[in-house]
């Protein structure tokens, strides 16, 4: 963990990790996870059932003509659905695969690069892209990002894809341009990896290695030069952000037939070590542990993400999602603990902002569940969902999680008032 | 999905940067050590008496207010002991047992706690319990009269009522380095301008303090003093002389930046600053006190909510009607 500096008057300064661990390749695992984003007997999840044989890329879907799907990352039986919540109260299926070992491709995946089969096959690609704006004709997508940033400190999975795939991620580039008809792809590096990713075809910007520079919002404003208003998503404003990572994968999937089942993750242990392995999307937290020889005892923390935006879970046996890019285990003693305190007006969270919200302001009406008068007066909409805030308060009140419930219910307000 | 091992979950960040209010006190009560131990140094066992009772007076009453409203202990966090340890040093060595008693309550009873607790007061708890004391008991504060039994080998009168009430050529015996270095009558922990400015720069390089207060408030005393010197030299003093008398050194590092009562966007921090220095002097000059410091800060503490309006508009911000 990064401490105040003693000199207190600059500020902190926290940079990406930008030195990539190589990758160990690890062993099918034993059963995997997959979790479908639909609530289990919402969409008359018959097509789903125990006992399934399902092959490796297979599409698992609600019903054919579902747009939530996953893909199955091994070949073997379905062994158990289960409903599952996840952190942010979404419900979803939890569909449990019994590997048989060996790999058996599905043949559902065309070779041909189509919108269609982008959409069909590829959302569930790691790092999660979304390719539904290039299907909502009240968007109009002019630019596409491909990030080769991370989005979190420590982590270093996506910048290993750009220093070592970048055939992969040229291969992405002319199956992006085939699918969505784009022309202006950009593709953005920290300062390192501009000669790789300058072999790409994309346009290259490089983006500062200073946390938060690389997430999407920050790039719009900084590298596209474009301010993407509060409240509108990166798509109204005309630009998808895709992940170095999910352009390789795209790249590879055309290239060999087959979808893409294997994810890098980055694996930050107790003592702060990085290590990277690749393994397929579903396997249980627990198998990658091991496999890195990491630790976890009880009252640990057990982190999907990065220090700053990672979601902490309670159970190793979750799966490794799309877009889950590093597992971060954090001992009880250095977990950073938050209180009751009230703030004390010192400004550090202003100060710190990267998008200027007066957080000191934002904070007493949030306190005081006062979301809609933070949201007109304070910009809570402005927040970019950087964690800084939290990380420099004196008084350790948790902002970020406040912004976060803050815009969660203001957008159970906005669905409530949709429905009437 | 049942598992052993029991995770604890929390929100993003995972990360902290270690700061913490207690820490942040404890640095501001070093920092004021050194003008503190000149102040012992000087007036002996009574200052210490009135520094320590003052602190330990303090912390009671904020552990009394916790017990009667029912809240968690909050003297650990050590605010208390700072705004103790303030209101110590802005009193003169002979202030009697009572007065610190009854200053201590109105800094933390009626300046802080009464309005939440810290974070919560729109004044500043030691100057508001000063501006009171000051208005109730004045002949307490006045120095001239307070201090007569001490000799400590420099004019024992004090040099703001020197200028108000025998102007500039009473104060020429006062030389600019003398003052500075502590010679001069005052507050017990008020009058050492070379230790509280390293104890505000060290605050301030440690980042307790708000630079852009600390200076904008100097530069306000030294403006507005230069301008009234020079409209007419005979009557008002230099701009050093009003850095380095009564509480302007104090105030600037110590009392002005205090978290709650005072801005945190630039620009409001540097009105802010400027304004409380040109009302000191104004006071100093053309008022009826003899130190504009205590109603200067108070009034400026009053704007600061106003002041705070003036901000950056945040990115992405969609301005509605514009």
């Amino acid at each position: 963990m990064i401490k105040r500096s003693f000199l207190g008057l600059a500020k902190p300064r926290l940079e990406y990790n930008s030195v990539q661990d190589s990758v160990q390749d690890l062993p099918v695992p034993n059963t995997v996870t997959l979790l479908l984003r639909e609530p289990q007997n919402g969409g008359g999840a018959s097509a789903i059932k125990v006992g399934d044989a399902v092959k490796t890329g297979q599409r698992l879907a609600a019903s054919p003509d579902s747009a939530e799907y996953v893909i199955s990352s091994v070949t073997g039986s379905i062994s158990a659905v289960a409903p599952y919540v996840d952190a942010y109260g979404w419900k979803c299926t939890a569909i449990t695969i019994q590997a048989s070992g060996q790999d058996d491709w599905d043949v559902g995946f065309g070779k041909e690069p189509t919108l269609d089969t982008a959409l069909k096959f590829l959302e569930y690609a790691p790092g999660k892209p979304s390719f539904r704006p290039f299907s909502d004709p009240e968007k109009t997508i002019r630019t596409i990002v491909i990030n080769g940033m991370d989005q979190d400190l420590l982590l270093t999975a996506n910048q290993y894809v750009v220093q070592n795939e970048a055939a992969d991620i040229k291969r992405g580039v002319q199956a992006l341009k085939k699918i969505t008809g784009v022309d202006r792809i950009l593709i953005t590096v920290p300062e390192n990896l501009v000669q790789q990713a300058s072999t790409t075809g994309a346009e290259v910007k490089t983006v500062s290695g200073t946390y938060p520079q690389g997430l999407p919002r920050m790039i719009m404003k900084n590298v596209v030069g474009q301010i993407v208003p509060a409240g509108d998503t990166l798509a109204d404003a005309g630009a998808v952000f895709v992940s170095a990572e999910a352009v390789a994968a795209l790249g590879a999937a055309f290239e060999t037939g087959q979808p893409p089942i294997a994810k890098v993750v980055t694996v930050v242990g107790k003592d702060g070590n990085t290590k990277n392995v690749r393994t397929r999307m579903g396997t249980p937290l627990a198998d990658v542990l091991k496999a890195c020889n990491v630790t976890i005892n009880d009252r640990d923390r057990l982190i999907m993400g990065g220090p700053m935006r990672g979601a902490a879970t309670y159970s190793e046996d979750l799966p490794v999602e799309p877009g889950t890019d590093g597992i971060v285990v954090q001992d009880d003693s250095d977990s950073a603990q938050t209180t009751d305190y009230p703030c004390i007006n010192c400004g550090e969270c202003v100060r710190i902002c990267p998008v200027k919200i007066p957080v000191n302001m934002l904070v007493r009406f949030l306190e005081a569940r006062l979301y809609e008068d933070a949201a007109a007066m304070y910009d809570l909409h402005c927040c970019i969902e950087c964690g800084l805030c939290s990380y420099v308060c004196v008084s350790r009140i948790p902002i970020f999680q406040y912004i976060k419930l803050g815009k969660y219910e203001l957008s159970l307000l906005e669905t409530a008032e949709a429905a009437q | 999905m049942s598992s052993e091992k029991k995770f604890v979950v929390a929100h993003a960040p995972f990360w902290h940067d270690g700061s913490k209010i207690s820490t942040k006190n404890t640095h501001i009560m070093i920092a004021a050590l050194p003008a503190v131990l000149m102040g012992i140094s000087q007036y002996g066992a009574p200052a210490l008496a009135v520094i320590s009772f003052s602190v330990a007076c303090a912390m009671i009453w904020e552990l009394i207010m916790n017990l009667a409203m029912g809240k968690p202990f909050s003297i650990g966090d050590a605010s208390a002991a700072v705004t103790g340890l303030l209101l110590g040093m802005l009193l003169p060595a002979t202030a009697p047992w009572w007065l610190i008693v009854l200053g201590t309550f109105l800094a933390i009873v009626v300046g802080r706690q009464i309005f939440g607790g810290i974070g919560f007061n729109p004044l500043n708890p030691p100057l508001l319990a000063l501006a009171m004391l000051l208005i109730s008991f004045k002949s307490i504060f006045d120095f001239n009269e307070a201090l007569r039994n001490y000799d400590l080998g420099f004019a024992m009168s004090y040099p703001l009522a020197e200028l108000k009430y025998f102007g500039t050529a009473a104060i020429a015996k006062f030389s600019l380095g003398d003052l500075f270095m502590g010679k001069q009558a005052g507050a017990v922990g008020s009058t050492f301008g070379l230790g509280l400015t390293i104890g505000g720069l060290y605050l301030i390089l440690r980042g307790y303090v708000r630079w852009e207060i600390s200076l904008s408030f100097l530069v306000g005393v030294f403006v507005t003093a230069l301008v009234f010197n020079l409209s007419d030299s005979a009557k008002y003093a230099g701009p050093f002389f009003h850095l380095f008398t009564g509480y302007t050194l104090i105030a600037a590092f110590f009392v002005l930046p205090e978290d709650s009562s005072s801005p945190v966007n630039f620009l409001p921090m540097v009105i802010f600053g400027v304004l409380a220095g040109l009302l000191t002097v104004l006071v100093r000059n053309i008022g009826a006190y003899v130190d504009g410091v205590p109603f200067s800060i108070l009034l400026m503490n009053i704007a600061n909510p106003l002041l705070d309006k003036i901000r950056p508009k945040a990115i992405g911000k969609v301005v509605e009607n514009a």
